[in-house]
């Protein structure tokens, strides 16, 4: 499996150049992309700071994660995409074990098991593979022909469904549902038919009465209250009800920083994590909402701009599905705090409190750096 | 397979690529302006909505409970007032070691395993954040102990509540009666704003009557609250309106007589001011001490009050049904006088019986061999019965009943408390409703002598005595004197009249003299045990018979089925300044008592009772 050459370049000439390259390249960072995501790590801290009732330690505990994460980052832009092409089955395999290693563990503890203990060190397998199925995928179909074939999608197929099995058993709904989501999109981009991805689709919606019987009973609750928030409104129904009137009550601009009357009286519930938006919402109004879009829309176009500048398929497929992925987990957790899609337990990225799941959201970034800054030049 | 098909095309893979790309930006744009389209319809449109439902979340209203008027005797002496006490309570919350601090909450205050047994239950029944009381009624040094040690108990605290204390205790219970904890069925009466905060309601008595009045208005605070209600802040207050002071007419010193001079007996005495209606006293004996039903009384001290012989949750003073006995005799001769029946001139053999032209059956004079000649006025002194006997059939029962009605007997005199019965005067209408026999001239005649089926209570025969005092111009009886409004403002009541007994003069004076010889002739069935007086006084004595007996020395008869005797008097006989109802059960003393009552009243206070009330 050896990377082809690079797009525009004439395989005749040998010309490959080293020189003129700026400081970020040589310290493989993306400029436009580092500089986005501080800002919204700078917004998140903002309104986490309001949403944790000013708590200095939660706040610093937060900074330490973030600043490993940024690092994390900048490591894993430091490796060629040569390097994380081959490593993709191995890191997938790896992550896969994992994850069944949890299933069974959960089995023998009866309840859910998402955490996996490795010496002072705990991390959730099913974060692992949020990065692992697109570098999986854009491996695979790195010497593939695009669109790819139907047999290929299967094997695609065959690739996503376990891992997302797995994490829907734990059972972690949301997180299944962005594994889902990431594979998906690497296929979207490889140019899978339409005719095939509108077959897919009923095929699930097909599948949902399946789903249902299977669903827990608090994931069924969920779908319900999603369904009609008012007919439990002390129940599950409370957390949406909350989180629209905390949004609404914000108005154009908001109460304002820190007066925030939904999430400091607690009548919102977790509004450090899943339900931040809705703090922000009230907060900082519709225009703080709006700013909030823009910096998340100028990561994702970086991203999908990088993806297009790709030299290979691996590199154009796993940036652009990690961009996507990205807009997805932001588009379904806003998405459940205004009450248009069910509560599924999603984070708000680089703005909810905790952990893995910013520490992989970030290294997904590292990989896009390392796509953007290890590229060969052409000479005009 | 041909190799070209395998072979890649770059230029074609990015094409594709390209074009997913764009696709995909413009789903994110168009999925973004979804989000921003929810949120301007949330945050602009149904803003105004969803900000009312966030202000009603985080502000609620808090009630604060109106301070209940204090009750006045007639000079200003206190009989019921609000005394703080002080409960120790826990907020749940905010006490980490539960089991720990009970245990080292016992050297500092003494609690009992009962009271932990019941502090464990309400922990289950309260929010985290709400007082749970644990001890109520702290001593005061227990309250000292505790604050001087209260840094090491945080998240307890101690409460003090206003409770309702009657000094006078037992004195006073017939007429102001109590408070007590709301229960279920006043619940469901009550204004439950106004309720809110208060946790104590009048029972019987005056505090129930004048429950509106005493109660006054309750207050809110609207206070910021959060998702688990604890308070934050206080952003408005509404102070509550404390209720009316009520100012009583009775007397307490008179009341305390009254209850002194019955101790040992059973019975009820009423004193009213013949002027007014003023109730200068309402007492009922044996009693209890109101300040045990105030907060909770325990059920084996309420069994041993209610399965009581005496009965001292009784109120007799005006729910007790008596005989009339020989007191109806007054009343009878005023109408007989009155209704041409007979003059004061007329005269009558009484060979000790009396008996009907139709039938066989003799009545009895209480003077075996009967009193010889006797008039109205001899009658009425000596309490001759065969001339009742006579006049009351010669009446019949009509004029009897209309001359009781028009002095407030068988039906309530109106008072002030509510609980009273209303006698009974018979008719025969109610003979045939409710005996389902016809009234017989035999009843006619026993009614004569107030043995028949006519039923008085304590408080009436007190108001026919103010009638004849009156010369019947006389007021319904009541206990408020006066109510004073938060403003100070004092609103004096005004008495009701009963509607006029307009008779000649001439027979007001012939019946009232005629009493006066009562207490004042040796003749005077009163005279021995009512005594020389330093003042006039008018009245009239009345057994009513429990138990027929011929012969029998009453030592011999068991006490409860000896006779109960009956006294009215009013004094002075000019100017009259207090009418006295007694009811003695199974003695003879009820005049010997009413002497005191009135000794008190217009000997040893007579400085006193002139003056307008002390307020």
């Amino acid at each position: 499996m050896r990377p082809t050459n690079p797009p525009y370049s004439n395989p005749y000439s040998n010309s490959y150049h080293r020189q003129n390259r700026g400081l970020f390249q040589r310290l493989h960072i993306d400029p436009g992309l580092l500089i986005s995501l501080l800002i919204l790590a700078a917004a998140g801290l903002t309104v986490l700071y309001s949403a944790a009732n000013e708590d200095h330690t939660l706040i610093i505990r937060q900074i330490i994660r973030l600043g490993i994460a940024f690092l994390v980052m900048l490591g894993f832009a430091q490796i060629s995409p040569n390097h994380w092409q081959r490593w993709s089955p191995y890191i997938f395999i790896i992550g896969l074990t994992l994850l069944i290693a949890v299933g069974i563990m959960g089995v023998v503890g009866k309840g859910a098991q998402r955490w996996l203990h490795i010496g002072f060190l705990r991390f959730q397998p099913s974060e692992i593979m949020k990065l692992a199925i697109p570098m999986m995928l854009a491996s695979y179909l790195q010497d593939r022909v695009l669109p790819p074939k139907i047999w290929h999608l299967v094997v695609c197929i065959a690739i996503i469904l376990p891992p997302v099995l797995l994490t829907a058993k734990q059972p972690d709904l949301g997180t299944a549902l962005m594994l889902a989501c990431s594979g998906a999109c690497v296929l979207l981009l490889a140019g899978m038919s339409w005719k095939l991805i509108v077959g897919l689709t009923l095929a699930v919606m097909g599948s949902i009465p399946v789903l249902w019987t299977h669903m827990h009973n608090y994931q069924q609750q969920r779908v319900l209250t999603f369904l009609s928030p008012e007919r439990d409104p002390l129940g599950h129904g409370y957390h949406i009800i909350q989180s629209k009137i905390a949004i609404g009550s914000g108005g154009m601009f908001g109460k304002g920083w820190l007066n925030g009357t939904q999430s400091h009286l607690n009548f919102l519930p977790e509004h450090a994590t899943d339900f931040i938006f809705a703090v922000a919402g009230e907060e900082f109004g519709l225009m703080g909402g709006i700013v909030l879009l823009i910096i998340y829309l100028q990561v994702i176009f970086r991203g999908l701009y990088i993806s297009n500048q790709a030299q290979d398929t691996y590199g154009r497929l796993l940036a652009g599905s990690l961009s996507l992925t990205f807009f997805f987990s932001i588009f379904i957790n806003i998405g459940m705090v205004i009450g248009v899609l069910p509560v599924v337990g999603l984070p708000l990225p680089l703005v909810s409190y905790g952990g893995t799941s910013m520490v992989t959201t970030l290294a997904g970034f590292g990989l896009i750096m390392s796509i953007q800054t290890h590229r060969k030049l052409v000479p005009k | 397979m041909a190799k070209r098909l395998t072979f890649k095309d770059h230029r074609e893979d990015i094409k594709i690529f390209k074009r997913r790309v764009i696709i995909a930006a413009i789903a994110v744009i168009g999925l973004t302006g979804m989000l921003i389209f929810r949120l301007d319809f949330l945050q602009i449109n149904q803003h105004h909505q969803y900000r009312t439902l966030s202000k009603q979340n985080q502000v609620t209203l808090l009630p604060i409970p109106p301070k209940r008027g204090l009750i006045y005797d007639r000079n200003g002496r206190l009989l019921a007032e609000n005394l703080p006490i002080y409960n120790l309570e826990m907020i749940p919350d905010r006490v980490q070691h539960l089991d720990e601090t009970l245990a080292s909450l016992k050297s500092i205050v003494k609690i009992t395993p009962s009271e932990i047994e019941r502090f464990r239950k309400a922990l289950k029944q309260h929010r985290k954040f709400e007082t749970v009381p644990l001890k109520v009624k702290l001593t005061e040094e227990e309250v000292a102990r505790f604050y001087v040690n209260q840094h090491n108990y945080p998240g307890m605290l101690i409460n003090t509540l206003l409770m309702r204390h009657y000094p006078q205790g037992e004195n006073t219970v017939d007429a102001l009666g109590y408070v007590g904890r709301i229960n279920e069925d006043e619940l469901k009466t009550i204004n439950k704003a106004n309720y809110a905060a208060t946790h104590f309601i009048g029972k019987i008595g005056i505090e129930k009557f004048y429950e509106k009045r005493l109660h006054g208005t309750a207050g809110y605070q609207q206070v910021e609250t959060d998702a688990s209600g604890r308070i934050i802040r206080v952003l408005e207050k509404t102070p509550p309106i404390p209720g009316d002071n009520l100012y009583l007419t009775i007397d307490i010193n008179l009341q305390q007589a009254a209850k002194r001079s019955l101790a040992d007996h059973r019975g009820a005495v009423v004193a009213i001011d013949p002027k007014n209606g003023d109730v200068l006293a309402l007492v009922s004996h044996p009693g209890y001490d109101p300040n045990l039903f105030v907060q909770g009384i325990p059920t084996k001290t309420y069994q041993a009050l209610q399965f009581n012989l005496v009965s001292p949750l009784f109120n007799s003073a005006i729910r007790g049904h008596y005989s009339l006995g020989s007191n109806i005799k007054t009343f009878l001769a005023l109408q007989g006088l009155n209704s041409g029946t007979i003059t004061t001139h007329t005269r009558i053999q009484d060979p000790g019986w009396f008996k009907l032209p139709t039938a066989n059956h003799i009545y009895h004079d209480w003077k075996k061999n009967g009193h010889g000649r006797v008039g109205i006025r001899r009658a009425i002194i000596i309490s001759c019965d065969t001339f009742f006997y006579r006049l009351a059939s010669k009446m019949g029962i009509r004029r009897i009943d209309s001359i009781m009605n028009q002095f407030g007997f068988g039906q309530a005199t109106e008072l002030d408390i509510g609980e009273e019965l209303p006698g009974l005067v018979p008719t025969p209408e109610w003979k045939r409703a409710s005996q389902g026999e016809s009234w017989y001239t035999g009843d006619t005649v026993l009614s004569g002598i107030g043995q028949g089926y006519m039923l008085s209570t304590p408080l009436q025969l007190a108001v026919g005595a103010a009638g004849i005092a009156m010369r019947g111009q006389f007021y319904h009886p009541h206990l408020l004197l006066q109510h004073q409004s938060p403003d100070q403002k004092q609103h004096p009541f005004t008495p009701v009249p009963y509607n006029p007994i307009n008779l000649p003069e001439k027979y007001w004076n012939t019946v009232i003299d005629a009493m006066q010889q009562v207490v004042g002739s040796p003749m005077g069935t009163a005279y021995r045990r009512f005594g020389h007086a330093p003042f006039s006084a008018a009245g009239k004595t009345g057994t009513a018979q429990l138990f027929r007996y011929r012969n029998l020395p009453k030592s011999k008869i068991p006490e409860r089925l000896r006779d109960n005797t009956l006294f009215i008097v009013f004094a002075p006989v000019q100017k009259p300044k207090i009418a006295v109802g007694v009811v003695l059960e199974n003695n003879n003393n009820a005049p010997v008592i009413a002497r005191k009552v009135i000794d008190a009243y217009l000997v040893e206070k007579k400085d006193e009772t002139d003056k307008p009330p002390v307020l």
